[in-house]
């Protein structure tokens, strides 16, 4: 079972910028950090490549975001285009949550990434370039609070009039404000599930049976 | 309704659309591996589920497996890597699928092996979690890469839930020309179209030139679709397609094939469907193709330069600066292998180049072959004794050096060709600096020990034909 929350109703935090495109799950936790069969232990490696000068002896690297005064403690982060493109390893979205992120900003997302969040509690938002370049320049100096709320589809920044609003598929809305298990959901499906592969062994038998020997 | 090929496989995995509008989709297969399968089955087993359907389950190591020729039965490529592959066979067995393990005939990497075993073949719906699931659509298979928890899902019942994704059409016209490879036309449409050109969608390749391709070469232009943020990619089932699939293991037998021929023939798209998006492209136009920063769209002809406006992030990484000429960079490592250019075809084209030649002095050159039945029949044809004699090392079969776990790898900041799918920072390396090619390329360029043409090295005289043995 995940150590983590896989609910999401709203999150207030500050933010941290990473203006870099097609940021891959390969920097997000390099291969190397995923030690064991496992969700948790992962958020020391988070960003490891970027975030030690050393990552073996964990000697931070003073100009990585997260290392900077008071970006230490962001739990938003905004991105640029493509974020967690690449590998599969959903021990990106495990390491990113362990560390203390509950929500990622970008101006797109890798599919299998996107998905890999919303089973885990962690939001990601797709916002335009132009908005996500916006709040970039907004938190680059220093970190800002940033309200992001999933029950009304907005981004509010602490201080300023006015809200970005976000658009995502209401099924993907639902599984994290209920904070739903999809596979219990799907299991009530069971004779449905059954009466399709029964209709389907007629039509593909060959997929049905023991395998030939080679 | 006109219906695309993807409609037509969508719609016969569809069981169910729920209130929201997405689909439970059937899951014909599923494929682990030890690094991110072993996971799935582990939280499974915790949340108290069991696998629906565990003959439909297959699960097999190739990813952090020692390459080491002669390797141990759990011989991982780095310390601690061996409890990825004796907890993913313990889970294994706990759940009763099949498990395919390290010293097992059938062995390698998961999107090589489910060809050879007959587990893709047109119509199949096969999700496996690993991003590059969406090589088997060049079978006309639904194929398509997930995360450890929707692996989950796909054990728990037998299905995924998702919403139908968009479709794009990508019109490849044109031949290749001799000298081109698909990795080539895959590397240049990323590069044309960018990183993130596939815009989610399902992608559909057609056209004479897709239609010219052999299977192993639809493999590996389907495998580079996620480098190009498709959801997956499809290519319509056709004589080349029917002539691949295995017919014994887990394809249809003798006396099926007829009525699976007359299923898999209806897998086209109908002439006027329509797709949200079309692009096209010329084949005839492809050069080889290198890349020279750290996203699988930063490349350009081999003949060519660091481009003007090139991202000065990669290029700090890359050791590289606008202008500077590819040919001839001085490497210190090739790798041919992996579930892009790790089939027999690959081999067989680097053997070609590599044959009477001796890799470059300092240069590590490492070929792993994807399977071991590719590993058989490159050893029946002699293709070992090429690449031995060339100076490559000859791996046991796996992921071997496309990406680092760990252990021991190419030194920080050394130049490597590579017949793979990512050069991200530090994939093969802290600091290693990964320039992807085609296998030819990446053998050509091991001879001279700098980033090379394969005419180079036809100019070169034979070491052999000169009396000297490597």
């Amino acid at each position: 079972m995940s150590p983590f929350a896989k609910a999401f109703r709203t999150h207030s935090g500050l933010a941290a910028p990473l203006p870099i495109d097609n940021v891959d799950t390969d920097q997000i936790i390099p291969s190397r950090e995923m030690r064991r069969v496992g969700r948790d232990g992962l958020g020391l490696g988070l960003f490891a490549g970027w975030r030690y000068i050393e990552a073996n002896e964990r000697v931070p690297d003073p100009a990585f975001i997260l290392n900077r005064e008071g970006f230490q403690r962001a739990s938003i982060l905004i991105a640029g285009e493509n974020f967690g493109c690449g590998s599969s390893r959903e021990h990106a979205v495990w390491a990113l949550a362990e560390f203390g992120f509950r929500v990622i900003i970008a101006k797109g997302f890798g599919d299998i990434f996107f998905n890999n969040c919303l089973r885990n509690g962690l939001l990601p938002v797709v916002l335009p370039a132009a908005e996500v370049d916006r709040l970039l320049e907004a938190v680059r100096r220093a970190p800002v609070s940033l309200t992001v709320s999933l029950l009304d589809q907005t981004v509010r920044r602490d201080g300023v009039e006015g809200a970005l609003s976000f658009a995502i598929d209401p099924f993907q809305r639902r599984l994290l404000v209920e904070g739903l298990d999809p596979i219990g959901l799907t299991l009530k499906e069971k004779a449905q599930i059954n009466a399709h592969i029964e209709r389907d062994k007629a039509v593909r038998p060959w997929l049905y049976r023991e395998p030939e020997a080679n | 309704m006109a219906e695309t090929m993807f409609d037509k496989l969508w719609e016969q995995h569809r069981v169910l659309t729920d209130a929201d509008g997405l689909d439970v989709i059937a899951i014909d297969r599923v494929i682990l591996h030890e690094r991110t399968g072993g996971v799935a089955l582990q939280s499974l087993a915790a949340a108290g589920h069991q696998v629906a359907y565990p003959d439909r389950v297959f699960s097999i190591m190739d990813h952090i497996v020692s390459f080491r020729a002669g390797r141990g039965r759990d011989e991982a490529r780095m310390p601690g890597g061996e409890t990825f592959i004796t907890e993913t066979r313990a889970l294994a067995q706990a759940h009763g699928v099949t498990l395919i393990d390290t010293d097992d005939p059938r062995q390698g990497i998961v999107h090589v092996v489910a060809p050879e075993l007959g587990l893709v073949m047109p119509g199949v719906s096969i999700v496996c979690p690993d991003s590059h699931t969406c090589s088997l659509g060049a079978f006309g298979a639904l194929a398509w890469g997930i995360g450890s928890s929707e692996a989950e899902h796909a054990m728990a019942t037998g299905t995924l839930r998702l919403k139908k994704p968009p479709q794009m059409r990508v019109w490849v016209q044109g031949l290749l020309t001799a000298g081109a490879t698909v990795k080539d036309l895959a590397l240049a449409m990323i590069a044309r179209f960018g990183t993130a050109g596939g815009k989610r969608c399902a992608v559909e390749y057609a056209g004479p030139a897709i239609s010219a391709l052999s299977m192993e070469e639809r493999l590996t232009l389907c495998n580079l679709a996620v480098e190009f943020a498709a959801f997956t990619a499809v290519i319509a089932p056709d004589a080349v397609t029917f002539a691949a699939v295995k017919r014994l293991g887990y394809g249809p037998t003798e006396a099926e094939h007829r009525q699976a021929l007359e299923h898999w023939r209806a897998l086209h798209s109908d002439p006027d469907a329509v797709f949200a998006h079309e692009l096209s492209f010329d084949a005839s136009t492809v050069v080889p193709f290198i890349t020279w920063g750290t996203s699988p769209g930063e490349g350009g002809p081999l003949k060519g330069a660091v481009p003007e406006g090139a991202n000065p992030r990669a290029l700090d990484y890359m050791g590289l600066s606008v202008g500077q000429r590819l040919l001839g960079l001085p490497i210190e490592g090739a790798f041919i292998g992996s579930c892009t250019n790790g089939r027999l075809s690959d081999l067989r084209a680097a053997a070609v180049v590599l044959k009477g030649q001796r890799v470059a002095r300092g240069v590590r050159a490492v070929c792993v072959p994807g399977s071991r039945a590719v590993m058989r029949q490159a050893e029946d044809e002699g293709l070992d004794v090429i690449f031995r004699q060339a100076g490559f090392e000859w791996g046991e079969p796996g992921c071997a050096m496309c990406f680092y776990a760990g252990g021991e790898t190419f030194a920080p900041q050394s130049r490597v060709i590579s017949s793979t799918n990512r050069n991200f920072q530090g994939r093969q390396g802290p600091g290693v600096r990964t320039h992807l090619a085609s296998p030819a390329v990446v053998a050509a360029s091991a001879i001279f020990g700098a980033i090379a043409s394969v005419e180079q090295v036809q100019a070169l005289p034979i070491l052999a034909e000169q009396g000297i043995t490597a």
